[in-house]
C-alpha cells in the first residue's frame, strides 16, 4: 500500500481527544470532590439530626447533579474515542488496556449510576441510613471509577505486565497485578483525587463565600466553609507529598518528561529547580545558550525531588537525546539515535518473522522473533524519523507544570487564611478574603487543567511511551471527518458548559431555604 | 486451539450479546423519549412520562458503557476496526447519547440557556436516531460491512494502520442497505412498545392510561412487521461461515438456518423470547388492569436479542463479516483478547450478579411507588 499517514490527521485526532479530556476534566473534579463533602455533611447530618444539614446536604447535592449529567455527557465520548480516533492503538494494546475500562464500567459505573437515582429520588422512599449508604456508594462508584481510568492512563506512561505476541501483533497481558497496581498508578490516583478534592473545597469555599458578600445564609455558609477548609487543606498537603512522589516516578520512567516540566536542556549533577522562570521562545537543544530569559531557581531540589538524593544526576533534554549517561538503573543511556536503529530493527524483526510464519520456515521465525524481543522495548522508535520528533512541546510543559505548582501553595494559604478567620470569628466581614475565595474557583479550575496538560502534553509524541508514538495509533480516517467532530463537540460542549454555568449560578442565587431550583 | 481459551471465547460472547441484549431492553428509554410529544400533551403529563424514564436513563447509558469496554476487553480487534472504520454510524449514535445525558436534567433546571423546550426536542432525536443507528449497527453483525484487516501492515512505518475502512462514508453505507434499516426499525418500534408497557407500569394516570394502551397497538404491528421481515430473510440468507480446519471464511446457504437447528437450545432461547415478548404485549392489550407486560416483553426481549446475537457468533460464524475481503471477516476465535486476559476478565464477571443485585434493590426502592401528580410535588429533585 503506498500511503502515507497524513499528519494533518494525527494533529486533528489528538485535538478532539485533547478537546474532550479537557471538557470531560472540567466537571470530573468537581464529581469527586463535592461527592466526599456532601457526604460528610449528610453524615453530619445522620448524626445530629439537624434539618439546617440535610438542607445544606441538598443544596450542594443539586450542584453535583448538574455537574454530574455533563461529566457523564463528555466520558462516554473518551471512551469510545479510543476506537474511532485511535484504532491501531486499539488492538495494538487493547489486550491490556481495554481490561480496566471493562472493570472501570462493571465496577464503578454500574454502582455510581444505580446509587445515584437513589440519592436524588429516595430521600421519601428509603431510610436515613439507606440513604446515606447510598449518597457514599455513588462517591465510592466516582472514586472507583477514577481509580480504573487512571490505571489505563497510567499504564500509557509506563507499560508493564505484558508481552509483545508476534503471531497476534498485539501486546498481551502476563501479570494483571502490575498493570492494576503499578506505582505509576498509585501515584497517579492519589494525586488525581487529591486534586480534585482540593478543587471542589475552593468550589465550595468559594460559592459559601459569595453568599457571605451578599450577607445571606451566613449560618450555611460558615458551616460548608469549615467543612470544605478542612478537608481542602488535608487535601493540599497530601498532595505535596503525591506531587513529590509522582515527580521522583516521572524522573525514573518519563525523563524527557521532567526535562520538559523544568526546561532542563542541560542536565547535571545537584540540579536547582526553577521556581519561576520565563522561557525563550525559540530555543533548539543544540543551543548552547541559556534557554531562559529569566529564572529564579532553588538549588539542588530538582535532584532532590525526582532522585531523593541532593547531589544526584538528571538528564537534560539534549543529554537524553545524545544518551551516554547513567541512568538510575544503572545503565548507560542509549541516544536517540541508537533506538531509533533499535526500533527499526525490531520493526523489520516482526516483517520477518510474519514472513516466516506464511513460508513455514520455523528457524527464520525463532531467530526473528529472538531479535524482535530483544529490541522491542524501543519499538516506538522504529516509527520516529528525526530525533527533534521526541521533544514534547516545552513550553506548554514548563509553563503548566509551574502554574500548577503555584496555585498549589496559593490553596494551601487560602484554606489556612480560611480556618484561622473562622477561629477568630472575623470571616463574616473579611470582604478581601470573600472575593478572593470566590475568584480563587477560577484559578482551582486552571491548576487542575494544567495538571494534565503536564501529564499528556509532557509525554508526547507518545500514545504508548517508547512503544508506539501517536501517528502510528492513529485510525485511517479522511481529516475533514475528524475536523467536522472536532467542531461539533466544540460547539456542543461549550454550549452545554455555558448552559451548566447558567443553572448552577441560578441554582446558588436561589440558595439552600428552598430544595427545588 | 486449547479448550480453555475456546470457552472463554464463547463466554465472552455469550457476555456481550447479553449486554447487548439488556441494551436494547433498556431502549425502552429511549421509546420513552420519542412517545413524549405524542403523549404528553399537557405540562404535567409531559413531566410524568420525563419523571419515568428519566430515573432509568443512567441505566442505558451505563449499560452501553460497559458493552463498550467489555467489547474493547474481549474482542478488540472489533473494537478498533468497526469503531475506528465506522466512524459515523457510532459517532452518531455516541452524539445522540451525549444529548440526552444532560437533557433530563437540563430541561427541568432554570438558566439553562436554551429553554425546557430545547432539551424536550433533544430527548425526542435521541429517542428516534438512538434505536434505528444501534439496530442498523447490530444489523451489521449479519450483513456485513466495509473493512480490510491487515495485520502486517504495522511493520509498513509510513502507513501502519491494520484496519482500514473500504469507503469514505465510513459506516453511514449502512443506512443504505434496507435489511440493516428493518432491524433499526425493528428495535426503534419495540423500544416505543416497551416504553408503553413501562409507563403503563410505572405511572398512575387514567388518562395517560389510556393512551398508552391505544397506541400500544399501532407500535406492536409495526414491530412485528420490521421484526418479521428481518427475522423471516435471515433464516434464508447465505451466511458467513468460518471453516474451522484452516480459518477460511466461506459462504454458507442458509447458514443461521442451520445455526438454530444446530444449536437447540439457542432456538429454545429464542422461541421462549418471543413467546415471552408477544405474551407481555398480548395481555397487557387484552387485559386492561394488566400492569405487569413489561417484565414479560422486557425478558422475552432480553433472550431474543441474545439468540440472535449467539446465531451470529457461533457454530463457526463469522460476527462481523466483511464484504469487501472475506477473509478479513472477524470471529469470536480471531479478534478476541488473549487467553490470560479473558481469563481476568472472567473473574471480573462473577462481580456481575452482585451489580444485578443492587440495581434490583434500587430499582424497586425507586419504583415501590408510582409516579403520579403528589410525587412529582414530593420529590425535591423531580423533573
Amino acid at each position: 500500500m503506498i500511503e502515507n499517514v497524513d499528519i494533518s490527521l494525527v494533529e486533528w485526532s489528538r485535538a478532539q481527544f485533547a478537546l474532550t479530556a479537557i471538557y470531560h476534566w472540567l466537571f470530573v473534579p468537581l464529581t469527586l470532590g463535592l461527592g466526599l463533602i456532601m457526604s460528610v455533611m449528610e453524615t453530619i447530618y445522620l448524626r445530629t439530626g439537624k434539618e439546617f444539614w440535610k438542607k445544606t446536604t441538598k443544596f450542594w447535592m443539586k450542584l453535583f447533579g448538574v455537574n454530574f449529567a455533563i461529566g457523564v455527557a463528555t466520558g462516554i465520548i473518551l471512551e469510545f474515542e479510543f476506537g474511532t480516533n485511535w484504532s491501531n492503538y486499539s488492538w495494538f494494546v487493547g489486550d491490556i488496556f481495554g481490561a480496566p475500562l471493562a472493570i472501570e464500567a462493571i465496577v464503578a459505573f454500574f454502582l455510581e449510576a444505580t446509587f445515584i437515582a437513589v440519592m436524588f429520588f429516595g430521600w421519601e422512599k428509603v431510610s436515613r441510613g439507606a440513604h446515606l449508604t447510598a449518597t457514599w456508594l455513588t462517591t465510592a462508584g466516582a472514586t472507583l471509577s477514577a481509580w480504573w481510568i487512571l490505571v489505563a492512563n497510567a499504564w500509557m506512561q509506563y507499560p508493564v505486565g505484558m508481552y509483545f505476541n508476534p503471531d497476534t501483533v498485539r501486546n498481551e497481558m502476563d501479570n494483571f497485578w502490575q498493570v492494576a497496581f503499578s506505582p505509576v498508578a498509585i501515584d497517579k490516583f492519589t494525586h488525581t483525587v487529591l486534586s480534585a478534592w482540593v478543587l471542589s473545597a475552593v468550589f465550595v469555599l468559594g460559592v459559601s463565600c459569595w453568599f457571605l458578600l451578599k450577607k445571606r445564609n451566613t449560618e450555611f455558609a460558615l458551616s460548608s466553609i469549615k467543612v470544605s477548609a478542612i478537608i481542602g487543606l488535608a487535601s493540599s498537603v497530601l498532595l505535596i507529598f503525591s506531587g513529590h512522589s509522582s515527580a521522583y516516578q516521572v524522573a525514573h520512567v518519563q525523563p524527557m518528561k521532567l526535562a520538559a516540566m523544568e526546561g532542563l536542556y542541560n542536565g547535571g549533577n545537584g540540579v536547582g529547580l526553577v521556581g519561576i522562570g520565563v522561557l525563550k521562545p525559540e530555543h533548539h537543544y543544540n543551543d548552547t545558550a541559556n534557554p531562559f530569559i529569566f529564572e529564579i531557581k532553588i538549588p539542588k531540589l530538582l535532584s532532590y525531588l525526582a532522585m531523593s538524593d541532593a547531589d544526584a544526576y538528571v538528564p537534560g533534554i539534549k543529554n537524553i537525546l545524545e544518551g551516554g549517561y547513567t541512568t538510575p538503573k544503572g545503565e548507560t543511556a542509549l541516544s536517540a539515535e541508537e533506538k531509533m536503529e533499535k526500533g527499526k530493527t525490531a520493526i523489520r524483526a516482526l516483517a520477518d518473522f510474519r514472513r516466516a510464519k506464511k513460508d513455514g520456515d520455523p528457524q527464520k521465525m525463532d531467530e526473528s522473533q529472538a531479535t524482535l524481543t530483544e529490541n522491542f522495548p524501543y519499538f516506538g522508535y522504529g516509527y520516529v524519523s528525526h530525533p527533534d520528533e521526541l521533544i514534547p512541546h516545552v513550553g506548554m510543559t514548563f509553563y503548566s507544570f509551574h502554574v500548577m505548582v503555584l496555585l498549589s501553595a496559593y490553596f494551601i494559604l487560602l484554606f489556612v487564611i480560611a480556618l484561622f478567620l473562622k477561629k477568630q470569628r472575623k470571616l463574616l466581614h473579611a470582604r478581601w478574603f470573600q472575593w478572593a475565595s470566590l475568584w480563587s474557583i477560577l484559578l482551582a479550575y486552571i491548576a487542575s487543567q494544567a495538571g494534565w496538560i503536564v501529564a499528556e502534553v509532557g509525554r508526547q509524541p507518545w500514545a504508548i511511551q517508547d512503544i508506539m508514538p501517536t501517528w502510528s495509533a492513529i485510525s485511517k480516517l479522511q481529516t475533514s471527518s475528524v475536523q467536522t467532530t472536532f467542531f461539533l463537540f466544540l460547539a456542543l460542549f461549550t454550549i452545554l458548559l455555558i448552559a451548566e454555568i447558567g443553572i448552577m449560578v441560578k441554582a446558588v442565587k436561589k440558595g439552600p431555604d428552598t430544595a427545588e431550583v | 486451539m486449547d479448550s480453555t481459551y475456546l470457552f472463554l471465547q464463547h463466554y465472552w460472547w455469550f457476555l456481550i450479546s447479553l449486554l447487548a441484549a439488556l441494551l436494547v431492553f433498556l431502549l425502552f428509554v429511549q421509546g420513552g423519549q420519542s412517545l413524549l410529544f405524542c403523549l404528553g400533551k399537557s405540562d404535567l403529563q409531559k413531566r410524568m412520562l420525563l419523571n419515568s424514564t428519566g430515573r432509568k436513563w443512567e441505566f442505558t447509558f451505563t449499560t452501553l458503557v460497559t458493552f463498550g469496554g467489555a467489547f474493547f476487553a474481549s474482542f478488540p480487534l472489533f473494537y478498533s476496526t468497526s469503531f475506528g472504520g465506522a466512524y459515523w454510524l457510532w459517532m452518531l449514535i455516541l452524539f445522540c447519547f451525549i444529548i440526552q445525558a444532560v437533557s433530563y436534567e437540563f430541561q427541568a433546571r432554570k438558566g439553562n440557556l436554551l429553554g425546557r423546550k430545547t432539551y424536550q426536542v433533544f430527548l425526542l432525536i435521541n429517542g428516534i436516531i438512538g434505536p434505528i443507528l444501534l439496530g442498523v449497527a447490530i444489523a451489521t453483525f449479519f450483513n456485513g460491512a466495509d473493512f480490510i484487516v491487515n495485520k502486517n501492515q504495522i511493520t509498513d512505518v509510513s502507513m501502519p494502520v491494520i484496519s482500514i475502512w473500504n469507503n469514505p462514508l465510513h459506516g453511514l453505507e449502512a443506512l443504505g442497505n434496507v435489511w440493516n434499516l428493518a432491524l433499526g426499525l425493528a428495535v426503534f418500534f419495540l423500544a416505543r412498545v416497551l416504553a408503553l408497557l413501562y409507563f403503563i407500569n410505572n405511572i398512575d394516570d387514567e388518562v395517560l392510561d389510556k393512551k398508552f394502551h391505544k397506541v400500544l397497538i399501532p407500535n406492536t404491528l409495526l414491530f412485528l412487521v420490521f421484526f418479521l421481515a428481518f427475522v423471516i430473510r435471515l433464516m434464508f440468507i447465505e451466511g458467513f461461515a468460518l471453516n474451522p480446519e484452516n480459518g477460511e471464511i466461506y459462504m454458507q446457504p442458509y447458514k443461521y438456518f442451520h445455526n438454530l437447528v444446530e444449536m437447540p437450545v439457542v432456538l429454545a432461547v429464542f422461541l421462549l423470547g418471543v413467546v415471552l415478548v408477544l405474551f407481555g404485549i398480548g395481555k397487557t392489550i387484552l387485559s386492561y388492569r394488566f400492569g405487569k407486560g413489561i417484565w414479560f416483553a422486557g425478558t422475552g426481549t432480553v433472550l431474543t436479542v441474545l439468540a440472535l446475537l449467539l446465531l451470529a457468533g457461533y457454530n463457526n460464524t463469522a460476527y462481523y463479516p466483511s464484504v469487501a475481503d472475506l477473509q478479513s471477516s472477524l470471529t469470536i476465535y480471531n479478534s478476541s483478547s488473549s487467553p490470560f486476559t479473558l481469563k481476568v476478565m472472567s473473574y471480573v464477571s462473577l462481580l456481575v450478579p452482585v451489580v444485578l443485585a443492587y440495581i434490583f434493590y434500587a430499582w424497586r426502592s425507586i419504583d415501590k411507588k408510582k409516579i403520579d401528580e403528589t410525587d412529582l410535588e414530593e420529590n425535591s429533585h423531580a423533573y
